[in-house]
């Protein structure tokens, strides 16, 4: 993949501070799934990665078992402030989201019924996949891929977003030739 | 309760090595298992499956939700660390792993040949997320409409989102 200067590495030290507060906000935000909003804190907001090594992180977070995003909190986590890192990011990611879902199982039964709250839950989303979307189109934008790579993301995302395959068989089948891809483009 | 403690742990911590995917991935073996062990109905695992998608969070959240209707608090954070430890960890081995050989070819060739995997997968994902959420034109746009407003804006995208959620209840007054 190309570089330019938004796949500059930032140079950087994150505190334990910084990772605790950081993460709760993701997990705070992270409505309809996590991955964008971490990449908005953390590429574009607080800039602790680039577009390049946020993307690195999570694909090496969707080939392990576990959310792809709490894998990259482990790994993110280890990387500014080792173990104990980790644990404040995965405390901060989980917290409040633990908090508000208790919360809404309480209230649930009361509120479910009404129309405009089903309205407002189905308009947001729809938002959250839009957003999740946008992500993809910005990232992909932004990390240049090689015509080699593109084939790649269309053919995981043709796999499993437009057949619905499994995603482990996906995964299973698709790293070793993404991997080769790599090497053929000399990637690294 | 002690013993449907364990049984929650021993459960969840299975379900966490073999998540490739995060709970989706998953989603029909945790409704096979809630179910089968007679913890819930079907009704009321539907019900914990919604309330989870309307919180933040990663979707294991889920799992945390179950363990609360089951047992309380005790019961909350014990699935919770049960579906969250087993897969963190192997994570933590892994990335050090990564790090500590980081410039050996292999793992750089690795790192480089997952991005565009990564970005693949979120690409599939809002389409699956597009179309359980999609009830008809307006939640079309909604999406298409924050899908453009994160591509040209670095604002942030809650903005959209709350645009989308009122959008939603007005048209429903309008229509």
């Amino acid at each position: 993949m190309a570089i330019d200067q938004s796949n500059e590495a930032p140079v950087r030290t994150v505190s334990k501070r910084e990772l605790f507060l950081g993460f709760l906000k993701i997990g705070l935000l992270g409505f309809g799934g996590i991955a964008p909003w971490a990449r908005h804190v953390i590429v574009e907001e607080r800039r602790w990665l680039n577009e390049k090594e946020f993307a690195s992180v999570l694909g090496i977070g969707q080939i392990l078992p576990g959310p792809n995003t709490m894998n990259a909190a482990v790994l993110i986590g280890d990387r500014f402030q080792g173990i104990v890192g980790v644990v404040l990011c995965l405390v901060g990611q989980m917290a409040l989201p633990l908090v508000i879902v208790t919360v809404l199982g309480v209230i649930y039964e009361r509120f479910a019924a009404i129309q405009e709250v089903q309205a407002g839950l189905a308009g947001a989303a729809a938002g959250a996949a839009g957003l999740v979307l946008g992500t993809a189109v910005k990232m992909a934008r932004k990390l240049k891929p090689t015509p080699l790579a593109l084939a790649i993301s269309l053919l995981a995302f043709g796999a499993v977003g437009l057949l619905e395959w499994p995603l482990p068989l996906v995964v299973a089948v698709l790293v070793p030739i993404a991997i080769a891809a790599a090497a053929i483009d000399g990637r690294a | 309760m002690l013993d449907l403690l364990l049984q929650i742990a021993r459960v969840f911590a299975v379900l966490s090595l073999v998540s490739i995917g995060g709970a989706n991935a998953v989603l029909p073996e945790i409704r096979r298992q809630v179910v089968v062990q007679g913890w819930m109905s079907d009704s009321a695992f539907a019900n914990v499956f919604a309330i989870s998608h309307a919180a933040p969070g990663p979707n294991i959240i889920m799992v945390s939700l179950v363990g609360w209707q089951l047992a309380g608090i005790g019961g909350l954070l014990v699935a919770t660390l049960a579906i969250m430890t087993p897969s963190c960890i192997l994570a933590f081995v892994v990335g050090r792993v990564i790090a500590r050989w980081s410039e050996r070819r292999w793992t750089r060739l690795l790192r480089e040949g997952l991005i565009p995997l990564a970005l693949g997968l979120i690409l599939a994902s809002g389409l699956s997320m597009m179309r359980m959420a999609d009830h008809g034109a307006i939640t079309l746009i909604i999406s298409l409409g924050t899908a453009a407003f994160v591509v040209v804006s670095r604002r942030n995208p809650l903005w959209a989102i709350a645009a989308g959620t009122a959008a939603n209840i007005v048209m429903l007054q309008v229509t």
